[in-house]
């Protein structure tokens, strides 16, 4: 299994604010791949650079051996990579069967005169778009939301679409922006072995988190960024006994270590 | 009002046939219905600013681009029928698609360089945009015949019957307004609708999707303009006479607040808003230039009351927290007021 996601030496820096300074790291193929840090360590920066929302000041992001720091979003996208955002960005006003539609776009191909002519692609596409549309709600447990504005819906349930949506791109590699944000502990719960589905099923999944027991009970490797900078990266394990890693979350000296035992 | 839509929509919905039948039939037998060439006059202008209404629809309602300056696609449009007929005596029926593939090469390069223009930013481009068409037109004398316009363009023929009066050309016209909603309702059901409509309601979420937010903006831009063009090369030898005054900037604003009036978002707002807006200055016609006041009051209060317009889509972006009736932003609103006051003070 080789790596599937790498990041070699990735800085980016706004001005003089080193947002990301020489993080480097791989995601393997079949991985749960936490990202953890205090606030503004540059998480969701890094991820942005891996998605292809910022070009990187330095370095470069290989999918499957390919450079693609160089590329734009959408053509990231197309290559296998599907996103989820820290502050849910749904189509708000549309049913959550077109939110999931749209998702499709890579793999639909109707041309104008397809469309206007309704050809046998359109026919195709159409009914695919549908099927596989209603199939991923019901794979996420959705079904009763399928004609539900989707602006409508609790926060949770929208992190959800935004999931399912994500996943009709069919990716290789899933990235969810603190997926478990505005969640109750149960929704929480659900969500982990819903990760842990998916991740059976063969996707690749990295995930922002600030919820520990999430993060320590469904991923295999975790990142963890301070400051802009990787301080570990490694095992749940490896993390949790990591000396840096303890001072970057409950600080450094005798009372804080006393809190750490 | 969103619930007289409803119901309205659910009646169409039961009795298709009977209304699409019935509509047919009127618009048929209209012109022996009611011979005045004063009312065929009108209602030639309804469907040719329905049409353009649309195009401009298309890119302002279903991208969300902000384009003011579909009078200078319009512009091109008719001068490249004029010209091409004129000089050259090409066939009208030819024309009309050159026309609009003409005008649709002008609207990419409109768009490309403003792919990462947004609102306000992209209708100044836009104005500008019509302007200078405009004024190209008022001064390349050798092209276009500068002040004195294009004279005697011939009207087109249709198996040997000359068409030249606006009951004959009333279905042209009604002929390229149905073309264009059935085209544009089949692009707008498809992929690429949705990718619009993606691209409306959140470019960043479209991008992180495929979907290839240039392309399809610029693919936008340059269907609305093909409509344009099309309805341009239609009117040139409608009116037989063409030149610069036809399509000022307030031809911009003229169409644009069919749409805004009408309803953005949707295909039968532009069509309303064309019939309203038009109807309107054959009403208003007494009290003159004070017209132009009457549709600024009636935009500004279209804006405020329902920004999506009379028949826009209620459920989009356009539509804001208002059309959607959210109670919870209104009382954050209220909320930040009084605690504004409470500063000031």
């Amino acid at each position: 299994m080789g790596s599937l996601l790498e990041a070699k030496g990735i800085c980016k820096y706004f001005g003089g604010l080193k947002a990301v300074e020489d993080v480097s790291m791989h995601i393997n193929k079949g991985d749960v791949f936490g990202i953890i840090g205090p606030n503004g360590a540059g998480k969701t920066t890094f991820f942005n650079i891996c998605s292809g929302i910022y070009t990187p000041t330095k370095g470069e992001i290989l999918l499957n051996g390919d450079k693609i720091s160089h590329l734009k979003s959408e053509q990231i996208a197309q290559r296998g990579m599907a996103r989820t955002f820290q502050n849910i960005q749904l189509f708000k006003y549309m049913t959550v069967l077109e939110n999931v539609k749209i998702g499709f776009h890579i793999h639909t191909k109707t041309k104008l005169w397809d469309s206007v002519l309704h050809t046998k692609t359109f026919k195709e596409d159409e009914e695919f778009t549908v099927q596989k549309g209603l199939e991923i709600i019901d794979k996420v447990g959705l079904s009763k939301y399928t004609d539900t504005m989707a602006g409508n819906l609790a926060y949770g349930i929208q992190r959800k679409v935004e999931i399912a949506r994500a996943l009709a791109l069919d990716p290789q590699i899933l990235l969810l922006d603190e997926p478990a944000a505005g969640m109750n502990p149960q929704e929480t719960q659900e969500l982990m072995e819903f990760i842990k589905i998916l991740n059976a099923d063969g996707y690749t999944i990295a995930v922002i988190e600030h919820d520990m027991k999430f993060v320590m009970n469904s991923c295999n490797r975790i990142l963890v960024l301070n400051f802009g900078q990787k301080i570990c990266e490694g095992t749940p394990d490896d993390v949790k006994s990591n000396q840096q890693v303890q001072e970057a979350y409950f600080g450094k000296g005798i009372i804080a270590g006393e809190a750490v035992k | 009002m969103k619930n007289i839509i409803q119901k309205c929509k659910e009646i169409y919905i039961k009795n298709k046939i009977i209304i699409v039948v019935l509509a047919a039939i009127i618009t048929l037998v209209l012109p022996v219905l009611v011979p005045k060439s004063y009312f065929m006059g009108i209602m030639c202008r309804i469907l040719m600013y329905a049409t353009l209404a649309g195009s401009l629809n298309v890119i302002n309602g279903y991208s969300g681009q902000m384009c003011i300056g579909q009078a200078g696609f319009f512009c091109i449009g008719a001068y490249c029928e004029a010209i091409l007929a004129t000089r050259f005596g090409i066939n009208f029926w030819i024309i009309i698609p050159l026309a609009g593939l003409v005008t649709a090469i002008v609207g990419l390069g409109i768009s490309l360089p403003t792919l990462k223009m947004k609102g306000i930013y992209l209708s100044i481009v836009t104005l500008g945009f019509s302007e200078i068409v405009r004024l190209t037109a008022l001064n390349w004398e050798s092209v276009t015949g500068g002040p004195m316009g294009i004279k005697g363009i011939p009207t087109p023929n249709l198996f040997g019957f000359e068409i030249s009066n606006s009951k004959t050309y009333y279905f042209i016209f009604l002929a390229i307004a149905i073309l264009f909603i059935f085209v544009t309702k089949r692009v707008v059901k498809s992929r690429i609708g949705r990718a619009w409509l993606a691209i409306r309601e959140d470019q960043l979420a479209a991008k992180s999707l495929g979907v290839e937010v240039p392309k399809y903006k610029a693919f936008n831009f340059m269907y609305g303009a093909f409509w344009a063009g099309v309805v341009g090369a239609v009117y040139a030898p409608y009116v037989r006479f063409i030149d610069s005054t036809f399509f000022t900037l307030d031809e911009g604003f003229n169409i644009l607040s069919m749409v805004i009036i009408g309803g953005q978002g949707t295909l039968v707002g532009p069509v309303c808003g064309s019939v309203i807006v038009n109807l309107l200055t054959e009403v208003l016609r007494p009290i003159g230039e004070w017209r132009m006041v009457a549709y600024a009051i009636l935009i500004i209060v279209m804006m405020w009351w329902r920004p999506q317009g009379l028949v826009g889509a209620s459920d989009s972006i356009l539509a804001g927290d208002k059309g959607n009736g959210k109670k919870l932003e209104k009382s954050k609103q209220k909320g930040g007021g009084a605690h504004g006051v409470s500063v000031r003070s």
